[in-house]
């Protein structure tokens, strides 16, 4: 082991190798922020639709649902990047002209967040059906439309009780990222295995993306324990127990 | 050897030589060790010769319909275990094959997994520093396909268009050189292997790609439109290519190049080679026409294993 090798200048490049994991690592960051937002967006609505009153709504949700959790990531990421440009001659067109790490970037966004979001779909589902129906005919007696009693009433609810397993959501798209470098991607895992491969300090290269991982996936979680405490009701279901 | 600290700080002491001495029977003992643990030493107290190979290093090492690795660097690593098997006088020696990938062909070479690589590794001086080649057996240009529509005539044609190149390849940093010296600006895309690359180009998301013109032949003899490619004249660099075989051993290295050796002198490689590069191959008996180079006949007339 030679930790030195993080300081060395990569050949034919000014940066040193720390300086491009630390690139891959902001590409890591910047796709996994993206990714959260479009698929807790995505998550939520079609998990309301799941639940709400429309027959229609609920199958579409449910097709969307399968469709994006089983098939598997990797593919997922290969059909975004590849295949669908070769579908829509526009986007072929702007996909050619664009600066390539763009596309890749919203390639591996839309991949990572459409499929998270199918996952969170069936977790604020979940949340919703552990309610009872007594929360939903309460709110609709007392003259809510649907989309109140969603806002103030069972959403409020559900996402203090999914919180756990949106945490560990959180952090699987951290990890997920890493498949990004299927699409050429410049993320962290990305830049890993280029530095493995020219400088073959395979370990340090490794040592230190997992070191980076865990950080963030720890971080995430440190984020999401707060605030799952910060927004606990007394008395609702899913609130956090001041002892852990 | 177990050397006792005591007995050696006696001896010095004797001698009136503390550090010298202990300096000494520190490196002896060390040599000693290095000798010993050699391949060859390996290879007859487990009863096996492990070989690595690719899984689709056409034409040099690869899987064919069968599943079985085949290939111009397999034929000549299997030469190689037949003159093991003559030198340890074991002609029941076990031979296993062992897929390896670019990435960890010389960690498993260095922790013992594989004995020898048998597929298509440069052989550079910087790699130099983690392990030991055979002699070069064959020699690539590294250079730039595009599509025979394309108006791109040179590497200067290619300012400011997508280049696919394969991410963790030579070729990624020799690029950025060439950048660097002439002042081009590629836009560099990386395909996670030499296949997804090659899409890129045959999608027209690239507008070209770099690589290892045998690799590119393969790609190109197995597309949809061969006839549709051409390489651009310009070679960014020669590099060869040999077995890859554990850093200080010589007597496995000499095993293996006098065996290389005398395969380049009765024509063997020559005929090995007519079959691999210049007939039709498994599985899809497509032939990659790819005649030999004056560098690698260079390299058969007078062998060495002179690194990039």
């Amino acid at each position: 082991m030679n930790w030195q090798i993080f300081l060395e200048t990569m050949p034919e490049g000014d940066a040193a190798w720390w300086e491009m994991l630390a690139s891959g690592l902001g590409w890591t960051l910047a796709c996994a922020a993206c990714a959260w937002v479009i698929a807790l967006a995505a998550g939520t609505g079609i998990g309301i639709a799941r639940t709400g009153a429309s027959r229609a709504a609920a199958r579409a949700a449910i097709i969307y649902v399968e469709l994006f959790r089983n098939i598997p990531l990797i593919v997922q990421f290969f059909l975004w990047y590849f295949v669908l440009p070769e579908l829509c001659a526009p986007l072929k067109r702007w996909v050619i002209e664009a600066d390539p790490s763009v596309v890749q970037f919203l390639a591996a966004t839309s991949c990572l967040g459409l499929f998270t979001s199918a996952r969170i779909a069936e977790q604020v589902r979940a949340g919703i059906e552990s309610l009872g129906r007594g929360q939903r005919q309460a709110a609709r007696a007392m003259g809510l439309s649907e989309a109140q009693c969603y806002r103030h009433v069972l959403l409020p609810v559900t996402f203090r009780v999914i919180m756990p397993p949106l945490t560990s959501e959180l952090m699987n798209l951290v990890k997920n990222t890493a498949v990004a470098y299927s699409i050429g991607l410049a993320e962290l895992f990305f830049r890993t295995r280029e530095m493995g491969e020219i400088t073959f300090r395979y370990f340090e290269a490794f040592a230190a993306a997992t070191l980076a991982y865990m950080v963030i996936a720890l971080a995430a979680n440190r984020a999401m324990r707060f605030i799952e405490r910060r927004i606990a009701v007394p008395g609702v279901a899913g609130t956090a127990r001041s002892a852990h | 050897m177990m050397i006792r600290p005591d007995s050696i700080t006696a001896l010095a002491r004797a001698l009136g030589l503390t550090g010298l001495v202990g300096a000494l029977a520190a490196s002896f003992s060390c040599a000693l060790a290095q000798d010993l643990g050699g391949t060859l030493k390996k290879v007859r107290e487990a009863g096996t010769i492990v070989v690595g190979h690719r899984d689709s290093s056409i034409p040099f090492s690869y899987l064919d319909d069968r599943q079985a690795p085949v290939g111009y660097s397999v034929e000549l690593c299997l030469r190689i275990v037949e003159a093991v098997k003559d030198t340890l006088k074991m002609p029941a020696l076990k031979v296993q094959m062992q897929a390896v990938t670019s990435s960890n062909r010389i960690p498993l070479l260095q922790n013992g997994t594989v004995d020898l690589e048998c597929g298509s590794t440069t052989n550079s001086i910087e790699r130099q520093r983690q392990v030991a080649f055979g002699l070069t057996t064959f020699v690539t240009n590294v250079k730039v396909v595009v599509k025979k529509s394309s108006a791109i005539q040179s590497l200067a044609d290619l300012n400011g268009k997508p280049v696919a190149t394969t991410s963790g390849t030579t070729s990624v940093q020799l690029l950025r050189a060439h950048e660097k010296a002439k002042g081009i600006d590629f836009r560099e895309i990386y395909g996670k292997d030499h296949a997804e690359s090659f899409l890129l180009l045959e999608n027209d998301r690239a507008a070209a790609f770099v690589m290892d013109d045998i690799l590119i032949a393969g790609l190109v003899a197995n597309s949809r439109n061969a006839k549709d490619y051409r390489f651009l004249d310009e070679v960014l660099r020669t590099e060869p290519y040999g077995i890859m075989i554990r850093k200080d051993d010589p007597a496995f290295k000499k095993l293996v190049d006098d065996t290389l050796a005398s395969l380049m002198r009765s024509g063997e490689v020559a005929r090995l080679y007519a079959r691999w590069f210049t007939s039709p191959i498994p599985p899809r008996s497509i032939n990659l026409e790819f005649p030999m180079s004056k560098e690698l006949a260079e390299a058969i007339r007078s062998p060495n294993d002179r690194g990039i």
